[in-house]
């Protein structure tokens, strides 16, 4: 038997109503090993405007690389503030295998769902000054002037506090996947 | 080494573009660089799994989450979640959200001039059993206006989010109800080229799920993205 996927449809204005009785800003139950740090970041639309309606939804292994493992389930959710804010505080992911079982970097699978778009998007966050950035295998498909727009940056001054936005369109608009 | 198998990619036509100027709100939001293409690894051919306390009984029965009856023509919607090769996707994640029978959201931002319903609030959600299957009980939603375009007005509708066992099975789409007149002037629903793809967003009226005396049967089957029969390893890149 062979079936065609369900067309995607957009979350449209209302997605609160729906999804946001599970709300997981903070993936880290008390007692999980791991360096903890915190991801806070706008989403943009091609206005420049902060978007107030988007869901980011992230997925990441735990410290060692594994993921659904006991004691850290990994998936995290949150609705875009009036700032068009968005935050987690969770661990830094270990390295996990990509193609060929080379590893890949430390990384966060994000989805962003919002009103205007018809699928969502799927992007990824990597770590500022992480040593295996350069040989990530999928970092290197990116276009080098774009890798930029998939790590997130320090914040001065907070330890473990980091800065990742999305911007949807334009200069530095963030690179999007088709997986 | 291990073989992983992948995840097989849209068939021509069933899936939307980014860009739909139809609908207004794409021109904004579409991506305006290319798309990179990503290799599916461990990352997106795993995903989070739910059932550890979050759905609760009874969320799955928009009808009796408060104190009395909601207005508007009760309903039973359910399906089974299959992905591409026909397998059921056991005890995944099913959210739905939906207006009430007048067409309205209790949001802050719906400004629709219909009446709220202290009795609807428009959310549910359920886990598929073994089989796939999963089981609602809502209203009737009714039709609503939106700006999109002068005079326009989405057809009657329910919002279904879905997690799949995989990162790359995650499908937010829209339940629709069969001979609805709005359906051809929706560019929502007209989103993608393929007729065949578009009309299985189409609910059935089914007679088996229908309570007698007190609930019409609305079936509605999601399939997932289904993973490839040729391990990815095997394949000639
Ligand atoms: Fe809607």
């Amino acid at each position: 038997m062979s079936l065609h996927a369900t067309t995607s449809q957009t979350v449209g204005p209302y997605l609160h109503i729906g999804l946001t009785w599970l709300i997981i800003e903070n993936l880290v139950p008390a007692g999980v090993a791991g360096e903890r740090i915190s991801i806070e970041g706008r989403v943009i639309d091609g206005d420049g405007k902060p978007i107030n309606d988007a869901l980011v939804e992230i997925w990441q292994a735990n410290g060692d690389g594994k993921y659904g493992e006991k004691g850290f389930r990994g998936f995290g959710r949150s609705a875009t503030d009036d700032e068009g804010m968005f935050r987690f505080h969770t661990i830094k992911p270990g390295r996990v295998p990509g193609p060929g079982g080379k590893l890949q970097a430390p990384h966060i699978a994000v989805n962003v769902f919002m009103r205007g778009l018809l699928k969502q998007h799927v992007t990824r966050i990597y770590f500022p000054d992480d040593p295996a950035n350069p040989e990530d295998p999928i970092l290197a498909l990116v276009p080098a002037d774009r890798r930029g727009t998939l790590v997130a940056k320090k914040v001065a001054g907070k330890s473990g506090a980091l800065e990742w936005n999305v911007i949807l369109q334009g200069r530095d608009e963030t690179v999007f996947f088709d997986c | 080494m291990s073989q992983i198998v992948g995840y097989r990619r849209p068939a021509a036509g069933t899936q939307p573009d980014y860009l739909f100027p139809r609908y207004a709100s794409t021109v904004k939001r579409a991506p305006t660089q290319p798309l990179v293409m990503l290799p599916q690894t461990q990352t997106e051919l795993s995903g989070p799994v739910f059932g550890y306390g979050e759905v609760k009984r009874g969320d799955h029965d928009l009808t009796k989450q408060h104190a009395g009856d909601p207005i508007g023509e009760r309903i039973v919607v359910s399906g089974r979640v299959l992905d591409e090769n026909g397998r059921p996707v056991p005890n995944t994640l099913v959210e739905i959200w939906q207006a009430n029978s007048a067409g309205r959201y209790p949001h802050r931002i719906d400004q629709h001039d219909a009446p709220t319903d202290p009795n609807f609030t428009g959310a549910g959600r359920t886990l598929t059993d073994k089989r796939g299957n999963y089981r609602f009980v809502t209203i009737r939603p009714g039709e609503y206006p939106w700006r999109n375009h002068y005079n326009a007005w989405r057809p009657a509708h329910i919002h279904f989010s879905l997690f799949g066992q995989a990162f790359v099975q995650r499908l937010v789409t829209q339940m629709y109800f069969p001979g609805d007149p709005l359906l051809a002037e929706d560019p929502m629903f007209n989103c993608v080229p393929d007729e065949g793809a578009r009309n299985r967003l189409i609910s059935s009226l089914d007679w088996e799920t229908t309570i007698p005396e007190i609930a019409l049967g609305y079936r509605f089957d999601i399939i997932l993205r289904g993973p490839d029969e040729t391990p990815m390893e095997s394949r000639k890149s």
